[in-house]
């Protein structure tokens, strides 16, 4: 019979030393190629650091020696989630440094194509927010189903789902066909009864409240110090909106409220995202109310000589600012392209966000903060 | 907090969304319907419109057409046309951004309606100038606001001839008249 009393005492304290785990570059819920170097005691994390550039294709740099128009495709691989948005803040910046007017019909047609956009970007968040959470795929497909319509539209106005290539410095490069106001007509019928149903899912469902209430709160200080802008920053209560602030096109012209969060925390930033999509409904309504007919797009040249300068152009994409600075030399490609990406500017805050909270809430707090790694990296 | 309202409400939710009829399709036996819009692979190329002015080739972002002219570099004579030898499309490295069809400035490059052009070599991929002559002509009627006027949809089979895809308004010519205009012009 063994005598306990034999074994050695244990230390009182027992040694620890913090753990480094590498999340990524192949984690499926790291929103494509991105690593999260992660020291952490026991469960808790105490430091982070994102690695990022695995998907680095040197967009600004492609910029340089394409045509002014030819860009326009390269901006579609951005967030590729928001092609929409990537080419009209382009188109936009481009309009400003050559100073082309843009005819009334096509402005109204890229404000559709761009709040249709974002109401299908909401959606994969919503969608993959909740896969985050552990409901594997039933609620992402919900997500994912209303969006297919969004994309049907797409492709009706722009023979693309995904790259759509739609807008041009000058407007969008053709009319909508007329089979696509009808169907536009059902899907805004049918779109809030499909939020409803999304916000069902998860306004209040216990786990996710329970999962989300709180965490990772980001006060609104805090946020704007970190330069945070989109859904993010108006979870955190700054009621702060580019299409408000410096409307562009013709958002000036649209009714809209602007939701904000109340606590900042990953709750907030999931319902911001939900009550924005209906404020995208409403634009969308408007603008096909108010749709004037006549041309969509300036006879711009094809090759844009515009003057020596440079010009930023900037719109609120569904992750947040996106803005594209432009240099010109009068030649037809720009001198220097700079890209803003608002998924970048976000993960400046993702430190203060994570540390001190457990592993198992590490990617649902990531996911809140709706990065695309093709804009990260661009 | 009390558990069990939000979760019955969210199970209401896949309740309804049980008896819905199913949203997926069984992909090769089934088809969803397409928008004659649609910016397909199979590029299609009217060999009597075409003039070789190579505009497509130099708005493409990717430069990826290839076309070779002949008699190139040499004084054409009177009487005698471009002719193309090469009119290769790497369609391994196209994205179908369609700016080489908005550059036609003849109507005669346009984005095909096919999407199941998957080979198992890449140089396979290349669409050499044999094939777009003898391809079905299936235009898509994106950025061609003519065929979107006669409801031509490329999904029914239909076929376009050349002298359908014109975006003048007037007659448009013979095969005679377009070989004896560069003629005339002399
Ligand atoms: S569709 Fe775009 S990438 Fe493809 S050949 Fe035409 S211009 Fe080039
Ligand atoms: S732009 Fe049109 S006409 Fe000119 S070479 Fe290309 S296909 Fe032929």
């Amino acid at each position: 019979m063994t005598n306990l009393q034999q074994h050695p005492e244990p230390p009182a304290e027992l040694e620890a030393e913090p753990v480094v785990v590498n999340l990524g570059p192949q984690h499926p819920s790291t929103h494509g190629v991105f690593r999260l170097r992660v020291i952490m005691d026991g469960e808790t994390i105490q430091d982070v650091e994102p690695i990022f550039g695995y998907l680095h294709r040197g967009t600004e740099k492609l910029a340089e020696e394409r045509s002014y128009t030819q860009v326009v495709t390269l901006t579609d691989r951005l967030d590729y989630t928001a092609a929409m948005s990537n080419n009209l803040a382009y188109v936009l910046a481009v309009e400003k440094l050559a100073g082309i007017e843009v005819p009334e019909r096509g402005m109204y047609l890229r404000v559709i194509a761009a709040e249709l956009q974002r109401i299908a970007a909401h959606l994969i968040f919503v969608g993959f927010s909740l896969d985050e959470l552990g409901a594997f795929h039933t609620p992402l497909l919900y997500g994912f189903r209303e969006r297919e319509r969004i994309l049907d539209l797409f492709e009706m106005l722009c023979g693309a789902r995904i790259t759509v290539s739609y807008m041009r410095p000058g407007g969008v490069h053709q009319d909508a066909p007329v089979d696509f106001w009808p169907a536009l007509d059902r899907f805004l019928a049918d779109m809030p009864h499909y939020l409803d149903e999304l916000q069902g899912l998860i306004a209040e469902n216990e786990i996710v409240v329970a999962r989300t209430k709180g965490l990772a709160v980001l006060l609104a200080a805090k946020a704007i110090n970190c330069s945070m802008s989109g859904p993010v920053l108006r979870a955190s209560g700054v009621a702060w909106d580019l299409r408000k602030q410096d409307p562009y096109d013709v958002y000036g012209r649209m009714q809209f409220d602007i939701p904000v969060g109340a606590n900042g925390d990953t709750y907030d930033r999931l319902l911001v995202r939900l009550y924005e999509a209906r404020q995208s409904l409403r634009i969308v309504a408007q603008a096909r109310k108010e749709i004037p007919g006549g041309p969509v797009r300036t006879q711009a040249p094809f090759f844009i000589r515009p003057p020596v300068g440079e010009a930023y152009g900037h719109v609120e994409a569904p992750k947040g600012e996106l803005g594209f600075y432009l240099v010109s030399q009068g030649g037809i490609s720009p001198y220097r392209c700079k890209i803003r990406s608002p998924s970048f500017i976000n993960l400046t805050a993702l430190k203060e966000m994570l540390v001190g909270y457990k592993v198992a809430d590490l990617v649902v707090i990531f996911g809140s903060i709706d990065v695309n790694m093709g804009e990260v990296d661009r | 907090m009390t558990y069990g309202a939000g979760i019955a409400k969210g199970l209401m939710v896949t309740m309804r969304n049980l008896f819905r009829k199913p949203t997926t399709v069984q992909y090769p036996e089934e088809r969803l319907p397409q928008h004659p819009r649609f910016r397909g692979e199979d590029f299609v190329w009217y060999e009597e419109r075409c003039t070789g002015c190579a505009s497509c080739a130099k708005y493409c972002p990717l430069g990826i057409i290839k076309i070779v002219t002949s008699p190139s570099g040499t004084q054409t004579q009177e009487g005698e046309k471009y002719r193309l030898e090469v009119f290769d499309i790497d369609i391994a490295r196209c994205m179908f951004c369609g700016l080489c069809v908005e550059a036609c400035p003849y109507d005669a490059l346009h984005m095909g309606s096919g999407f199941e052009r998957g080979r198992y070599a890449r140089n396979d991929l290349t669409i050499h100038i044999d094939e777009l002559k003898s391809a079905p002509k299936r235009p898509s009627t994106w950025f061609r606001p003519q065929l979107e006027a006669k409801g031509y949809d490329p999904f029914s089979g239909e076929t376009v001839p050349w002298q359908g895809v014109s975006r003048a308004s007037k007659n448009d010519p013979t095969k005679e008249e377009m070989d004896s205009r560069w003629v005339e012009r002399q």
